[in-house]
């Protein structure tokens, strides 16, 4: 970890160790007072613990103009940005997610450009701009290009999501298999479906200013079941051609075009929100270098669906061609970009999320004993 | 400017949490309500923002306190610290009035601790702030705004001016310019004079310019000094506060909480002379942590070192600051500047009164010493584990108890004996009635919010009667 940043970490750790008002707030106070010591797979496993919910900041008497200053959201993210670095896999592209944004903007051009030029070369100009009976993309795309290439880079993306996974997990102190006893993986699960964290009992978060609100959790719900929907869509899809041999277009009222659609509006009013709300958001809470990333990450959703939702507008007319194989190169874009941008957070959230279940089953590591945490909370 | 403040029904002196509390209750009897807070907001609520719990009453388990804790039990705890120095029947009202006080907490969006179970330890005695002090006052400012109470920060009261017993008008200073503000009634709230060092050092000689202040660096007692002048009676010793021992390497002003060491039952004391000076067992550290800060003020330039050895290290709350550092008791006392030979005579000399026991932090143990002076009664081991860590303590003054004497209405009480007609207090200012010396975790916030509901309230009847009167 960046030696300042390790300092300012150790600082966060020392002051909000000795005071703990926050304890109540969420998972990551709760998981700090079972230690005395934060080596960096703790720190680590703390700052993706924290969901950015700010709750404590506003809490916090420490905060700046204070002389302690202490600002949890802000560290946490900063070192949950290094932890997504130190994880990656390979790790030479690791580079990926500094100036994220411009990378994330350069190969969607990339992908443009190579998949509309490809297109014009393979399939000719001519069938390109036309309608396309029965809307039949294959006619468009060979069927098998697609699939191997897309597939290709699915398996690498999810490949390298799951080393950086098992990084995380050993570099936190978790012990192989652990993470799939079941009741401990469903709990972190339930955390993941409903955003508990950013519940608070009801009150919502102190996100993206002072006042509570349930606004976050709700766009977030409508980013993640969208991208669910829409990755269900795809799944059933090959279901129906590689199974059933049923082939593209699906009707409008069959499955992966429903769940596509929803997807797509999910999609769409998810990240627009999540959008908004950043653009609002308190900045002395802000790490500013990550901004890029998160945007990149919003707008590629958002556009990525927009394409897919235009496509199934127009599949039936003359532009059906060109729509197409933008919104392949905005998919595989995504697909290509998920292990080195915001995407990441999901996956090692969920993990301390389940770590943190597997904690609570177990008895802290340190020996202050219970009566004596009781008994220094008696003295004020 | 000041012209924007115009003449509320209520003005509140103070935006702490008996400021906060009277303002909504007064807003909430139909008064328009003026809340003055010396600080930036930034700063605002004074010592309230480093607060945790306050102490109720209860007859059965609730989903914020377990087990009960009845009237006759809280009235005999703080009989026990005060040593009777209080007002009964006063006292009496509060803890009844404690009662119903987490209820109206949380009806105006203040969050409490539930009981979670596993590794949170739920009071029994004592309700705790989700997010703590500053987080109750974030949700009593909220509150207040949605009420329609107006706030202004970085607005100092100056004087008073009051008229046999009647408050008529407040001179206020905002952005270097000073006006009057006239109100129908007013509540005193701006806390104790425990950042006058002036004052501090009036009361306690020079000693104490060695005294650490650890909450809020606003509250200099100015109207608590211009309303004594204008015929309050007084209550309480100017000496006598709230004052705990807290690590001596400490922020002058607002360190808060953390600052506290808790590991001064587990080792010894000395002085800077390197000798002991009292029983570091006496009592389980919740009973007796509010009288370490006094203890050390008697002590030679106000300091003192809490030494412990590695048997003791991971069973105490941890530090903000770390400790120092030795191999051996010699090596210790060059580091805290201790004269070498006799901390080193007074360690041994404690090492060999050690009675063989087993030790329980629990309990009160069989581990004690025999043939010291002073003895310590329980908890006592021998340092003997290298390394031995030494942590240097001062006093810490949370808040001062010389105040204004007030009734059951938080009236304040003129010296002719009658009660203000139309002043009021609540608060740090008025806590010497119910705390004439000694201290019970989380009283403070309960003196608080029980008389700042009172005096808004009746700030609010007696404003609005005003009013009609006169219409």
């Amino acid at each position: 970890m960046d030696a300042e940043l390790q300092r300012e970490a150790e600082h966060l750790m020392t002051v909000c160790n000795s005071c703990r008002y926050c304890e109540a707030y969420c998972a990551a106070w709760q998981s700090m007072e079972r230690r005395l010591v934060f080596n960096p797979g703790d720190l680590n496993y703390l700052a993706n613990l924290c969901h950015g919910c700010s709750d404590c900041y506003y809490a916090c008497q420490y905060a700046p103009p204070h002389e302690f200053n202490i600002n949890p959201p802000l560290t946490f993210a900063k070192i949950r940005l290094e932890s997504y670095q130190q994880y990656a896999w390979p790790q030479p592209l690791a580079k990926l997610f500094n100036k994220n944004g411009v990378v994330v903007s350069l190969l969607t051009a990339l992908m443009l450009i190579v998949f509309v030029f490809g297109a014009v070369l393979v399939v000719g100009s001519d069938r390109l701009f036309s309608p396309v009976p029965g809307a039949k993309l294959y006619d468009i795309t060979p069927n098998r290009f697609l699939v191997t290439t897309f597939s290709a880079v699915f398996l690498y993306s999810i490949l390298a999501l799951v080393i950086g996974f098992l990084r995380f997990w050993r570099d936190t102190g978790g012990k192989f298999g652990t993470f799939l006893r079941p009741v401990t993986l469903a709990r972190g699960l339930w955390d993941v479906l409903t955003l508990h964290y950013l519940d608070n009992n009801g009150f919502g978060c102190t996100y993206p200013k002072q006042e509570d609100s349930q606004s976050r959790r709700w766009f977030h719900h409508f980013t993640f079941y969208g991208f669910l929907l829409c990755f269900a869509a795809t799944a059933t899809a090959t279901i129906y051609e590689d199974f059933l041999n049923w082939l593209p277009p699906y009707g409008y009222t069959s499955l992966p075009v429903v769940f596509g659609t929803l997807g797509g509006i999910g999609l769409m009013i998810g990240p627009t929100g999540l959008y908004i709300l950043k653009l609002r958001r308190n900045r002395e809470l802000t790490d500013e270098k990550q901004v890029g990333m998160d945007v990149s990450f919003l707008l590629l959703l958002f556009l990525t669906s927009v394409t897919g939702l235009l496509l199934l507008a127009f599949r039936t007319t003359a532009a059906m061609g060109t729509l197409l194989v933008i919104h392949l190169a905005f998919v595989m874009t995504l697909f290509l970009t998920i292990p080195y941008g915001k995407f990441v957070h999901s996956v090692y959230r969920f993990a301390a999320l389940v770590k943190f279940a597997l904690e609570g089953s177990r008895a802290p590591e340190h020996k202050i004993a219970a009566e004596h945490v009781h008994a220094a909370r008696q003295s004020l | 400017m000041t012209s924007n403040i115009g003449n509320p029904d209520v003005l509140v002196l103070g935006g702490g949490n008996a400021g906060l509390t009277a303002a909504i209750s007064a807003r909430e009897a139909g008064a328009s309500v003026v809340v003055l807070e010396s600080a930036p907001i930034e700063f605002r609520a004074g010592n309230s923002r480093h607060t945790r719990d306050l102490r109720c009453m209860h007859e059965g388990p609730t989903d914020v306190l377990s087990g009960s804790y009845l009237e006759q039990e809280y009235f005999e705890d703080m009989m026990h610290v005060t040593g009777g120095n209080t007002n009964e029947p006063l006292l009496r009202m509060m803890i009844r009035a404690s009662a119903e006080l987490t209820d109206w907490m949380t009806s105006h969006g203040v969050r409490v601790q539930h009981s979670l179970g596993g590794t949170l330890q739920l009071g029994r005695t004592n309700a705790f702030f989700v997010g703590g002090g500053k987080a109750l006052m974030n949700a009593y400012y909220a509150a207040a705004e949605r009420l329609g109470v107006r706030v202004f920060y970085n607005t100092e009261v100056v004087d008073l001016d009051v008229v046999h017993g009647e408050f008529r008008s407040a001179s206020v200073v905002m952005k270097g310019q000073t006006s009057q503000i006239s109100a129908r009634a007013v509540v005193l709230a701006s806390g104790g004079f425990e950042s006058n060092l002036e004052w501090l050092r009036k009361a306690w000689g020079p000693a104490a310019d060695n005294f650490i202040i650890r909450g809020t660096p606003y509250n200099k007692g100015k109207v608590l000094t211009r309303i004594l002048e204008r015929g309050a009676e007084a209550i309480g010793d100017p000496a006598q506060g709230h004052c705990v021992a807290i690590d001596a390497r400490s922020p002058k002003f607002d360190g808060g909480i953390v600052t506290r060491l808790d590991c001064v039952s587990l080792g010894i004391v000395v002085n800077q002379r390197g000798e002991r000076f009292y029983d570091e067992g006496e009592d389980f550290w919740p009973k007796r942590y509010a009288i370490w800060g006094r203890l050390v003020a008697e002590q030679p330039n106000q300091i003192a070192y809490s030494i412990i050895d590695s048997k003791a290290m991971g069973n105490f709350m941890p530090s903000v600051f770390p400790p120092i550092t030795a191999q051996t008791v010699q090596e210790l006392a060059g580091k805290l500047k201790l004269p070498v030979d006799t901390l080193v005579q007074t360690v041994n000399g404690f090492n060999q009164a050690v009675r063989p026991g087993t030790f329980d932090h629990a309990v009160l143990d069989d581990c004690k010493t025999n043939g010291l002076k002073p003895e310590k009664t329980h908890w006592a081991q021998r340092l003997d584990n290298p390394p031995f860590y030494g942590y240097p303590l001062r006093p810490g003054v949370t808040f001062t108890y010389l105040g204004v004497k007030v009734n059951d209405k938080a009236a304040v009480l003129m010296t002719t004996g009658q009660p203000a007609s139309n002043i009021f207090a609540a608060g740090e200012i008025m806590a010497g009635n119910i705390l004439g010396k000694g201290y019970c975790a989380g009283v403070g916030m309960t003196i608080g919010t029980v008389f700042g509901r009172i005096a808004g309230k009746e700030a609010a009847t007696k404003a609005l009667a005003g009013s009609e009167t006169r219409g």
